[in-house]
């Protein structure tokens, strides 16, 4: 069993008005998507890596042959990068999140807080999102898938691409060129209109 | 000549078991999501030449607002050790700290700013 990624009690510390608020925005995808090309298209800072570790009791791995081992660890390697916003007062942060399964330990803590996910889809190799979808579709976070068009191809429509991977028809997708950084940040504008739209009627049916 | 190791230097890298810096403890004393911003406190300046050398670190990383993530990132330590050392510097008072709703996603008001600082990139 992962150990939880976060403590359950909190120990209350007032936030200081010196300190910008952060938000985030989680970048799923398969591997090899173009992730970090979106991030790096947008952020200010180089984009940097940090590593997350679980550690759970083996579950029937094989390790090389050895006497079965009690623990098992999976390092995650996340990308990320950062976009000052405002007066100085607001800094969003990017994730970039590997897609798999596996990783899910990660996602519970990256979609906590989080304004929402930028699903990137490479349409040579679609059920590479099925996991990122499936997973924020289960958790109601909102999210958007992008197309990415590597070399700027249009291999396919998006209605088709929506009806491949049953996305339901208030989940704004759209084409996107990751390297682009007008075109990341018209991606990361239409996720934070459609949380928007989703908190406002959560909020007005309240 | 002795060169004194420069701790303000981006490139210095830990060379030990990174639950090694936190006394073996995994679980950290406050519950910090990983975009944290943390600003090196009044009370942080006074005691740099007193703390170990990762915590001197991390409160000179934190001069200008830094997360959680970048820290990790910077002295190459896992998230979750990264997590204990920077958790303790905030309980301490050494650290100031922000973080977004946790429980929830972000209320109307700070999503309508988010939407406001990205059209005026």
């Amino acid at each position: 069993m992962s150990e939880p990624p976060f403590p359950s009690s909190a120990t209350a510390h007032a936030p200081s008005p010196k300190v910008p608020i952060p938000v985030k925005v989680v970048v799923a995808g398969g591997f090899a998507v173009g992730k970090t090309t979106f991030v790096g298209s947008i952020s200010e800072i180089e984009p940097l890596t940090t590593e997350a570790v679980m550690t759970r009791a083996s579950e029937g791995v094989d390790n090389l042959g050895a006497a079965s081992t009690s623990k098992t660890s999976t390092t995650v390697a996340m990308d990320f990068g950062r976009i000052t916003l405002g007066n100085s007062d607001l800094i969003l942060y990017l994730f970039g999140t590997p897609g798999q399964e596996r990783f899910h330990f990660m996602w519970d803590e990256l979609v906590r807080g989080a304004i929402g996910a930028v699903v990137l889809v490479d349409t040579a190799r679609l059920a590479d999102c099925f996991p990122a979808v499936d997973y924020f579709e289960q958790r109601s976070v909102p999210f958007v898938v992008a197309v990415n068009c590597f070399h700027g191809a249009v291999l396919h429509s998006l209605d088709a691409v929506r009806h491949a991977l049953s996305i339901s028809s208030d989940v704004p997708m759209f084409h996107t060129d990751a390297r682009e950084r007008t075109a990341t940040r018209d991606a990361l504008l239409t996720l934070v209109q459609h949380a928007l739209v989703r908190t406002r009627a959560r909020v007005g049916a309240a | 000549m002795a060169q004194q190791p420069d701790y303000d230097e981006g490139d210095a890298v830990f060379r030990v078991r990174p639950y090694a810096l936190t006394g073996g403890r995994t679980r950290a004393n406050l519950d910090l999501p990983l975009e944290t911003l943390v600003l090196c406190s009044a009370r942080g300046h006074s005691v740099l030449n007193q703390v170990g050398l990762e915590q001197r670190r991390i409160l000179l990383l934190a001069i200008e607002p830094i997360s959680l993530a970048e820290i990790s990132a910077h002295i190459d330590v896992v998230i979750g050790a990264t997590r204990v050392l920077v958790g303790d510097l905030v309980a301490s008072g050494f650290l100031e700290s922000r973080s977004g709703s946790y429980a929830d996603q972000p209320d109307i008001k700070l999503l309508e700013r988010v939407l406001d600082g990205l059209k005026a990139l």
